[in-house]
């Protein structure tokens, strides 16, 4: 029969490598939602030149906002029900104001549905893009999109819903927990 | 498979166990070991069937009556995770120190220093666990899945104490896995070729691969928490760029191959039971290990069906459902199996083959549940509903845990020497069948009706459903107390076993005396 240590020796390594895959899932979820789309995120593209077309067809756009649990900042659509042409650039802007007296960084995460538009959306510019955005006590901004939805838009798409979350980027764990706890009532 | 054994009885006396409290701390025998095991799981389940008993009774009527909301949602998080870190993976690693020596013909498992931390450092983590019940905040309360942020942003600062415990559990089963192993593959005697182990021998080698490989993903997936919630990270926050939805991959990464590691050693079983009592060698023997084999390496593909809701693009969807639907398949090999031995054999329904008769029966009947469940469109509707419950309490109470019952009756004439009282057995055996089914049949009906899961209170319409359940809880929760009595009947004392305790059982297990004596297989035994 084998060798005792030496089977020890594998499993352990076995054991090790299953636990540095775990972490590595975290980068691997981004690289596969990244190729394939599968989150609904919308990349960032510098070449949309070639979506720009003549011949577009009439699709509904919707902007929607939210604010995650806890942010105070006024975050909503300019404009939130559009008809837009597939193949014309097309800009909207967001408005955000900072309602409390203290520096805060926001940050937006965006979401497309139905997810198989994804492709079809080239964005050129857009505030989500954006690691973080800085605004001072009181001060509101008025925040681009440039983008272009793409002919080939399957027929059966007619309207397209992007949807924005805006975060507090420098939320302190400790104090939503404290103010959880508040509410536990043990 | 036939063996010569030659029973060494000579260094009987002089190599004994230690007296008193000290034998079970310095143990590193695998019998003393696998004892200790199975009267820890025993605990634990007597614990987490009090959680469901309060669970089932603030159930019994619509309303809140007897707990709060929050205490309600600790209950069913505590009762959740007692029950598989605490019962059943215990119970099958009890039986695995027990069986897997004797039926190698190993003299002890491998690392059996390694063996005595493994199960010591268990009851630290469930103390651990349970200490979080009387914490400012209570315990945990976000359920056996904690997702993410529910898990970090939003749980009670008892998580922290919640994550250790995990890590404990984690690296106990780690080391038993490890010792499961290196035993099988290193210890077994001359002769014993791979597909000549017992099942029960294969179906604990393929759940150990299974444990070593998903246990670190489980430890990685808490360790991430716990930085979330401590250390600033992100990983499951989307504020910082994470995304929670990677917790549900990550956890389910885990938790679907955890589930057929609390059902593979069942499944090694109940084919020597089944084998035993009709009297005929098992059908299909190579058939058994290439379908556990099939069904171990499907799991590590199968994990998003759990998260059908969650948005994912169809062809991610597709995939899983055809994946899930294709572990049907060794699944179906293994059942059809279990028939054809019974077929024409000459049956006798003892206590252990009326438990795997049952299994076999109730296990199908869970995993059909489980292939609804797998239909994509079909489960937006029944997503998080009782059905679910039902599903996965099917195969769990009926399939592992009636396992777990059945291989007790079988072996413990093994153990003790002592044979259990038959007429209370079968009375056991038939107030548990009629109480999970009364329990859980039910909750498919509500659950399809649309019954959240998780929720204290409910609408009006479910309540005759719930009120039955209920009582076929309460039903087979009394019938476990009965249990723990039958089991300390036959330890006191009882009509004397034989050595081969059932008439054409087979495996080296069956050739050395009852109770085994305290060292078996000094000299390796002889297979051929």
């Amino acid at each position: 029969m084998g060798n005792k240590k030496i089977t020890i020796l594998k499993l352990s390594a076995a054991v090790a490598g299953m636990y540095l895959f775990s972490f590595a899932l975290v980068p691997l979820y981004d690289v596969f939602c990244d190729i394939t789309g599968l989150n609904g995120k919308v990349a960032q593209t510098s070449n949309a030149e070639s979506s720009i077309s003549v011949e577009g067809r009439e699709i509904g756009l919707q902007f929607i906002s939210h604010n995650n649990a806890g942010m105070p900042w006024v975050f909503k659509p300019s404009k939130e029900v559009s008809k837009i042409k597939t193949g014309t650039l097309y800009e909207a802007t967001f408005y955000a104001k900072n309602t409390t007296d203290k520096m805060m960084t926001g940050r937006a995460v965006n979401s497309v549905a139905p997810s198989n538009a994804k492709d079809y959306i080239k964005k050129i510019e857009c505030f989500c893009f954006a690691e973080g955005i800085e605004l001072m006590p009181g001060e509101e901004i008025l925040l681009p999109i440039k983008m272009v939805v793409d002919d080939e838009l399957p027929d059966n798409i007619k309207n397209i819903v992007l949807s924005y979350t805006i975060f507090d980027s420098k939320i302190e764990h400790n104090l939503t927990m404290d103010h959880d706890s508040d509410h536990m009532g043990s | 498979m036939s063996a010569v054994i030659e029973n060494h009885h000579d260094d009987h006396g002089h190599h004994g166990p230690a007296k008193g409290l000290k034998r079970w701390f310095y143990t590193t025998n695998h019998k003393d070991i696998g004892t200790l095991y199975l009267w820890f799981s025993f605990a634990m389940f007597l614990i987490g069937g009090a959680m469901a008993m309060i669970i089932r009774a603030e159930l019994f009527q619509p309303g809140m009556q007897i707990v709060e909301p929050e205490f309600y949602n600790q209950m069913i998080t505590l009762h959740g995770l007692i029950m598989i870190f605490g019962g059943v993976m215990p119970a099958f690693v009890g039986l695995a120190n027990w069986l897997v020596p004797m039926m190698i013909g190993a003299p002890d498992m491998a690392l059996p220093r390694m063996n005595n931390l493994s199960f010591w450092i268990l009851p630290f983590a469930f103390f651990v666990l349970l200490s979080s019940l009387f914490m400012e905040g209570g315990a945990p309360n976000f359920g056996w899945t904690f997702y993410a942020p529910l898990s970090t942003t939003y749980a009670p600062p008892s998580t922290t104490f919640f994550i250790f415990s995990v890590h404990i559990m984690g690296a106990s089963s780690i080391m038993g896995s490890i010792n499961v192993i290196v035993t099988i593959m290193n210890m077994r005697a001359p002769g014993m070729g791979l597909m000549k182990m017992p099942l029960f021998v294969w179906s604990w080698l393929i759940t150990a691969y299974l444990l070593i490989a998903v246990m670190p993903v489980l430890a990685g997936a808490v360790t991430m928490m716990l930085m979330d919630i401590h250390f600033g990270t992100s990983f499951f926050d989307a504020a910082g760029g994470g995304d929670p939805v990677l917790f549900q991959h990550i956890f389910w990464f885990f938790g679907h191959p955890e589930v057929y590691i609390m059902i593979l050693p069942a499944f090694g079983i109940v084919s020597h039971i089944i084998e035993t009592f009709s009297r005929k060698q098992l059908f299909g023997y190579s058939s058994m290990v290439w379908a556990m084999l099939s069904i171990a390496i499907l799991s590590f593909v199968v994990w998003a069906h759990h998260m059908f809701t969650v948005g994912m693009p169809l062809a991610a969807e597709l995939f899983f459902m055809w994946s899930t639907m294709l572990i049907a398949v060794p699944t179906g090999v293994k059942v059809f199996n279990w028939i054809a031995t019974m077929f024409k054999g000459s049956i006798t329904f003892e206590t252990p083959m009326l438990f795997a008769c049952a299994f076999v029966v109730l296990f199908t009947l869970g995993g059909f549940s489980g292939l609804m469940l797998a239909i994509t469109p079909a489960d937006f509707q029944y997503h998080d509903t009782y059905f679910v419950v039902a599903h996965f309490h099917y195969v769990l109470v009926p399939g592992a845990i009636f396992s777990i019952m059945a291989a007790v009756y079988y072996w413990i004439p093994k153990w003790t020497g002592n044979m259990y009282d038959e007429r209370l057995g079968r009375l056991h055996f038939w107030l548990s069948f009629i109480g999970v089914n009364v329990t859980f049949f039910p909750q498919h009906f509500i659950g399809l009706a649309g019954m959240p899961r998780r929720i204290p209170d409910y609408a009006l319409q479910f309540a005759d459903w719930n009120m039955v359940s209920t009582a076929g809880a309460f039903l087979f929760g009394f019938s476990q107390v009965f249990f723990l009595f039958i089991v300390i009947k036959t330890v006191m004392g009882g009509k004397k076993a034989t050595g081969e305790v059932w008439e054409g059982a087979r495996g080296l297990e069956w050739t050395v005396d009852s109770p085994a004596p305290y060292h078996t297989f000094g000299t390796p035994p002889k297979v051929s």
